[in-house]
């Protein structure tokens, strides 16, 4: 079916040229592998997210379908398609004018030096096409053993606890290495630490008194380390894999969405660098190096198209760019530091110019270290803000509808922070994996000031109940009063915190 | 076949089943059904949206950038125009477009309507020649020139007559290739759908919608199954007139009925324009049931008995409930050819009622 995806020897020449450049510019990127596909085949792999082979599932049938209607109604098209991985491979379409495949081809050099050098990337697989079709394989033995529907529902279970996961464990290496957790050892109640000693030594050396008051104070501490878990886990669905009521199938379905939640988690966490970054870098190399004349118009017309906004939204092609062509600059004239900050000559602002030009140095020191929060904490200025309008919005339930509120710095900082924060999804953590000592779940809510959406909220306590096997709750604030959420496998019910 | 047709069938019959569900409520609520551009009908599905926890929308503030002054509304949460796709379901409504072939294929399922046979063993077929073969021999005037060039290129560079360096090649006698045809049998499958209304002051504006709503699924079906569908429209109170689709359905006129004038009006429509043996013919004719005294309705039945019945596939009669029609009229076409396996009648009482009544009418498959 994949006719022929070998690039022309057009495109293949061009490919070398901008490959070249790239590496000029400094870019250290993954090899990139490119296929040339038509736009079904491209909206497939995009309906997979970007992968070739994914395990059957509806929900692909379903982005395909949208895909391919706004692409047949010139709603929108896939421009480019890049996957993280070693080699990284991407794909470019057919029908595409020359002057779009040698945009993309730059961008996507952009995409694979970030997804290599972003420290946030650092812990992601990088043989993860190989991965997810071992997954697909795992599933359709699972889908043949006990049937399309057993298994498609119960990964649509898993799927609605997808995001229960917590984006930082993979930086902390030692509690992802071990996913066996032994949960043994405290509860053995051993003898205290005993010396071996002569007998004739022994009430010298082991004192009795000592040893029943280390004996009293080890089982003190384990009736303390009795919560469970003894620390609040955010990785949620570790915690369901080892402590929930599964077939052994589906725990491999529950790992298998747990891995590849895990996989996408860094694009998430770095839309907007990594966006800006790509963007930055075919914008360079197209309009210094690449661009023919004759092709001028065109790149300008696809080129405003990726980063013109929609009001009501950030486009992070557009903020993430001009987020780092605003560093570059400053970084180049000095314009950052306590001095710039505390100067208060307009004059001698306007003016400012330490002629360091350490600006290259520095964004690709930022594009090493930081991730999206970081960068809009780090560096949204509100000279930026005011240069490119930022305003925060809020709903108006009067008129019906979103507002401007307003275009105080401050406000639009903290809104921005508050919605990159865990990707944008609520903030939820195991707190009771026995709670009222009756081996029900208790999940909680950590209230960041916005609620949770409880028709939705309701229906993923079932999804939790599928694979918890005993009631479950969660803890949130519901107008502005503490409320546990639960469901017993028949009923929902409401309480306030007893 | 694509790899990704599996899951994509998967999710079709997911929203079919929703479709199937909301299927009844559907065909009641005709507004819902608009013929947009070619064929195409939008039905409006949502998403599948498997649930997680997530904020509710409208309770989180964001950023946006632009113009614009305080208070001023901004733009609906549109999604992102950017050249990925995006990985967040939007908060939207996918408009399914369900073309009209799908919509009366899920009729079809819905009601288990058979499939329309052709017309029985004397059915006609048309003998159709296709210029797709070639032959050895045949007038020149038809002579394949690519073909032969090719052939006889052939034949010299197997025997080495051909010279790179001279590169002529001539064909010979057998060289030559020639187009011919190719006869096929077309099932002739050319429908009419003739619908009659009675358009008397009793027909109001709701049995006016019962008749559009079900004219419009009988349309959907019979136009799946016949490639070439016509439809002539026929209104009458006391007489006949045939009509555009747009008058039949908004015209209101008043007086009285005299049913035989439409039926007078079929027979000759049928006689001048669809002989029976080229033509599958559906009359279709809803009425409250109210007709003329005197021997008007004598002379119904001699027309249908005689003339119309044995023209048609089927003869559908529907009777839709009018607070002021006597409803006498089914009760004497059961009575005068109501054993007639060709002739299908039903009353279709309410909205809930399309339903079994299109049932009727198509279940025969004839």
């Amino acid at each position: 079916m994949l006719q022929n995806s070998a690039l022309t020897p057009e495109i293949e020449e061009w490919r070398g040229t901008i490959r070249q450049h790239a590496l000029d510019c400094g870019l250290d990127f993954f090899e990139v592998i490119y296929e040339l596909v038509d736009y079904d085949e491209m909206n497939m792999i995009a309906a997979y997210g970007g992968f070739p082979v994914r395990y059957p599932h509806w929900r692909w049938g379903m982005q395909f379908e949208a895909l391919q209607k706004q692409y047949s109604y010139g709603l929108a098209k896939i421009y480019e398609l890049v996957i993280n991985n070693d080699p990284c491979y991407a794909y470019l379409m057919r029908c595409n004018p020359l002057v779009d495949q040698k945009l993309v081809m730059s961008h996507v050099y952009g995409h694979s030096d970030f997804f290599k050098n972003n420290s946030w990337f650092s812990h992601t697989n990088r043989k993860m096409v190989d991965t997810i079709s071992n997954h697909a394989v795992r599933i359709r033995r699972h889908i043949d053993e006990h049937g399309q529907d057993a298994v498609e529902e119960f990964i649509d279970v898993c799927l609605s606890l997808e995001n229960l996961i917590d984006p930082h464990l993979p930086y902390f290496s030692a509690r992802a290495a071990s996913p066996e957790v032994d949960q043994e050892d405290t509860s053995s109640g051993k003898p205290a630490t005993r010396i071996p000693a002569r007998p004739y030594m022994e009430v010298f050396v082991n004192p009795p008194e000592v040893l029943a008051r280390e004996k009293e104070e080890i089982l003190n501490r384990a009736e303390d380390t009795q919560k469970f878990p003894e620390h609040e886990e955010r990785d949620v669905l570790r915690f369901l894999l080892h402590h929930g009521q599964l077939r052994r199938w589906q725990r491999d379905v529950l790992s298998i969405i747990r891995e590849e939640a895990y996989y996408f988690i860094p694009q998430g966490m770095t839309k907007i660098m990594n966006e800006g970054w790509a963007s930055f870098w075919h914008s360079r190399m197209m309009t210094r190096k690449i661009l023919d004349s004759s092709e001028v118009v065109d790149y300008a017309d696809h080129h405003s198209g990726t980063l013109c906004c929609s009001p009501g939204s950030v486009n992070p092609y557009k903020v993430g760019i001009e987020l780092f062509r605003d560093i570059e600059q400053r970084w180049d004239s000095g314009r950052h530091g306590k001095a710039w900050e505390s100067c208060e000559d307009l004059h001698g602002k306007t003016e400012w110019d330490d002629g360091k030009r350490r600006g290259m140095e520095k964004i690709f020191e930022v594009r090493k270290s930081h991730n999206d929060i970081t960068f809009i904490d780090e560096f949204l200025t509100e000279d930026f803000c005011d240069q490119h309008k930022l305003f925060n919005y809020r709903y108006d339930r009067q008129m019906g509808q979103y507002v401007l509120d307003g275009r105080d710095f401050a406000t639009i900082k903290r809104t921005f922070l508050d919605q990159l924060s865990n990707c944008g999804r609520p903030r939820i953590h195991v707190e009771d994996g026995n709670y009222c000592n009756r081996g029900e779940l208790l999940l909680q809510h950590v209230w960041s000031g916005t609620p949770l959406k409880l028709d939705y909220a309701r229906r993923t306590l079932e999804n939790l109940y599928r694979v918890w096997g005993r009631p479950v709750h969660i803890e949130t604030q519901i107008d502005g009063k503490t409320k546990i959420l639960g469901y017993n496998g028949s009923r929902h019910d409401e309480r306030t915190n007893a | 076949m694509r790899k990704i047709d599996p899951d994509t069938n998967r999710f079709r019959n997911i929203v079919r089943g929703k479709i199937r569900e909301n299927l009844k409520q559907y065909i009641s609520q005709g507004e819902m059904l608009a013929r947009q551009g070619k064929n195409v009908v939008s039905v409006p599905l949502p998403q599948i949206d498997i649930p997680n926890f997530r904020f509710g929308s409208t309770d989180q503030d964001g950023v946006g950038l632009g113009e614009g002054e305080e208070g001023q509304p901004i733009g609906g949460e549109q999604a992102l125009p950017g050249p990925e796709a995006g990985d967040q379901p939007g908060e939207h409504i996918l408009e399914v477009d369900v073309s009209l072939e799908e919509l009366a294929e899920i009729l079809g399922e819905e009601l288990e309507l058979p499939r329309i046979e052709p017309r029985g063993t004397e059915s006609i077929e048309v003998e159709k020649d296709r210029y797709t073969g070639i032959h050895r021999s045949g007038p020149e005037s038809l002579r394949h020139f690519r073909r032969t060039f090719k052939a006889a290129l052939r034949r010299q560079i197997a025997s080495g007559s051909y010279d790179v360096k001279n590169p002529k090649v001539i064909p010979f006698r057998e060289d030559r290739r020639y187009r011919s045809w190719n006869t096929k049998k077309v099932p002739q499958s050319n429908a009419v759908i003739i619908y009659m209304m009675d358009v008397s002051g009793s027909m109001g504006t709701e049995q006016k919608d019962i008749v559009r709503i079900e004219s419009f699924w009988l349309d959907t079906w019979l136009r799946s199954q016949y490639k070439n569908l016509e439809t002539r429209y026929i209104i009458h109170d006391a007489q006949a007139k045939l009509v555009d689709s747009h008058t039949f359905f908004h015209v209101r006129e008043s007086g009285g009925t005299k049913i035989s004038s439409a039926y007078n009006m079929a027979k000759d429509l049928i006689q001048k324009e669809f002989s029976p043996q080229e033509w599958n013919i559906y009359p279709f004719h809803f009425s409250d049931g109210d007709n003329w005294g005197g021997d008007d309705t004598a002379q119904c039945l001699k027309l249908l008995e005689e003339d119309l019945i044995p023209a048609s596939n089927v003869f559908c009669y529907g009777q839709v409930k009018s607070a002021y029609g006597s409803g006498q009229f089914i009760k004497d076409l059961r009575e005068g050819v109501g054993q007639n396996d060709k002739m299908l009648l039903s009353e279709i009482n309410s909205r809930e009622e399309i339903l079994p009544s299109i049932k009727t009418f198509l279940r025969k498959g004839c």
